[in-house]
C-alpha cells in the first residue's frame, strides 16, 4: 500500500474531496495532516490540496508556504519524496521554491471554473507514467490566480528540460488561444521540478475520479503514483530512516499498471452541461 | 518606532491585466490620455528598530523573505521616524 498524506491548512477546502478520491476511489491509506505537523517519515506521497490557505492574503500561498509543515515538506521532497500540488498546493510550492515560477491573476481577471482539455506533454515522470505524450486529458479548473509566469531563461530550460507535463489544449490537443483558461505562458498547466519528484498543476485531478463527477481522467495522474511503486524499479530513493519504502508489495496494487485499470476516456459530449460550466 | 511605507510593483515585464482593466475604465471615463497603468501593492509597517540602518535592514528582510516575491515582483520603501 502507498501512504499518502493530505496536508490541511486553514482555509484549505479540497482536503476531503482529495482524501476521498485516495481513500474510497483507489483504496489506498491516506491521513490528513494538520500545517502544525513537523514529521512526514510515514508517507509515501504527499498531496498539497487546493482551496484559499490563509485567505489567498498577500499572495496566494505566500503565508502558508511558512507553516511548520512546509520545511518538512522541503525536506520530504530534498529526500526524493513524491509531492504533488493542485491548484492552491501549485501556487505554494512556487511560493516554496520547490517548483519553479510563479502564479498570477487570471489575464481576464475572472475567476475560471470550467472543464478544460489538457495535453500531455512528458509521460516519463512519477505522476503521468500511465499516460502517453500527446494524450488529451480532461479535468476541472477553479481558480482565479492561475496564470503560469516563468522569466525567459526558467522557461527555456524547464521546457527544454521536459518539465512541462500539461498544457492546456483544444479538445483535439492543438494549442489555440481560446483553449488557454488564463494565459499561462506557453498554455502551462502543470510543471515538476528537475528530479520529477515533485508536481504542481492547476487543474483538479481529485474533482475527476468518478463517472459520477463528470470524467476519470484525474485518476491517470493518481493511479501513475501507484504505478511509480508498482516497479521497483521506479521507487524514488528515500533517505529517511523509515528504510524501504512501503509499496513494493505488488499484491496491494490494482491489476496491472497499464490504462486497463482505468476507465475508457469519457467523450466530451458525455460532460453535459459540466463541459461549458463557468 | 520606525514606519515603512513599502511599495510593491510587478517586474516590467510581467502582464498586469489589472492594470489593463484600470486603464480601460480611465479611458471610458474620459481620460483619453492615460497611456498605462501598473498596479501594485501598499503595505504600512511600524516597526521598533535600535536605528534606522537597524529597521531598514529588517524591512529588506521582511520584503525579501514575505512581501514581494522576487520571481515577478520589485519592491522599494521609504522609512520614517
Amino acid at each position: 500500500m502507498i501512504r499518502f498524506g493530505v496536508i490541511v491548512f486553514p482555509g484549505t477546502n479540497c482536503d476531503a474531496d482529495t482524501f476521498h478520491a485516495i481513500d474510497a476511489v483507489m483504496k489506498q491509506p491516506v491521513e490528513y495532516i494538520w500545517h502544525q505537523e513537523a514529521s512526514l517519515d510515514r508517507f509515501d506521497c504527499l498531496i498539497l490540496p487546493g482551496g484559499f490557505s490563509y485567505g489567498d492574503h498577500l499572495r496566494a500561498g505566500a503565508i502558508a508556504r511558512f507553516s511548520p509543515v512546509m520545511q518538512a515538506v522541503e525536506r520530504f521532497a530534498e529526500a526524493g519524496g513524491l509531492v504533488l500540488g493542485i491548484c492552491n498546493g501549485f501556487q505554494i510550492l512556487t511560493e516554496a521554491g520547490l517548483l519553479p515560477g510563479a502564479l498570477l491573476r487570471n489575464d481576464a481577471l475572472q475567476f475560471r471554473c470550467k472543464w478544460v482539455d489538457l495535453r500531455v506533454e512528458n509521460a516519463a515522470t512519477p505522476f503521468t507514467s500511465l499516460c502517453h505524450s500527446g494524450q488529451v486529458l480532461r479535468m476541472p479548473i477553479a481558480h482565479g490566480d492561475g496564470r503560469y509566469f516563468a522569466d525567459p531563461d526558467t522557461l527555456r530550460r524547464i521546457e527544454e528540460n521536459g518539465q512541462v507535463l500539461l498544457r492546456y489544449c483544444a479538445p483535439d490537443g492543438r494549442l489555440t488561444e481560446e483553449s488557454n483558461p488564463n494565459g499561462s505562458l506557453n498554455a502551462i498547466a502543470g510543471i515538476c521540478n528537475d528530479r520529477r519528484n515533485v508536481f504542481g498543476l492547476m487543474p483538479h485531478p481529485e474533482r475527476c475520479v468518478e463517472p459520477a463527477l463528470g470524467g476519470a481522467d484525474g485518476l491517470y495522474v493518481l493511479k501513475s503514483i501507484l504505478d511509480n511503486f508498482a516497479d521497483p524499479a521506479k521507487v524514488p530513493v528515500r533517505h529517511h530512516a523509515g528504510g524501504a519504502p512501503a509499496g513494493r508489495d505488488e499484491s496491494s496494487l490494482p491489476e496491472g499498471g497499464d490504462g486497463a485499470i482505468l476507465p475508457p476516456r469519457s467523450s466530451n459530449g458525455a460532460l453535459g452541461s459540466g463541459g461549458s460550466g463557468r | 518606532m520606525w514606519l515603512a511605507k513599502i511599495y510593491i510593483t510587478l517586474k516590467p515585464v510581467v502582464n498586469d491585466p489589472q492594470g489593463l482593466a484600470i486603464r480601460g475604465g480611465l479611458h471610458t471615463l474620459g481620460f483619453q490620455g492615460v497611456q498605462s497603468v501598473r498596479a501594485g501593492k501598499y503595505i504600512e509597517i511600524r516597526l521598533e528598530a535600535e536605528d534606522r540602518r537597524a529597521a531598514g535592514t529588517a524591512v529588506q528582510q521582511m520584503c525579501t523573505k514575505l512581501l514581494a516575491n522576487p520571481v515577478i515582483e520589485d519592491f522599494r520603501f521609504e522609512l520614517e521616524s
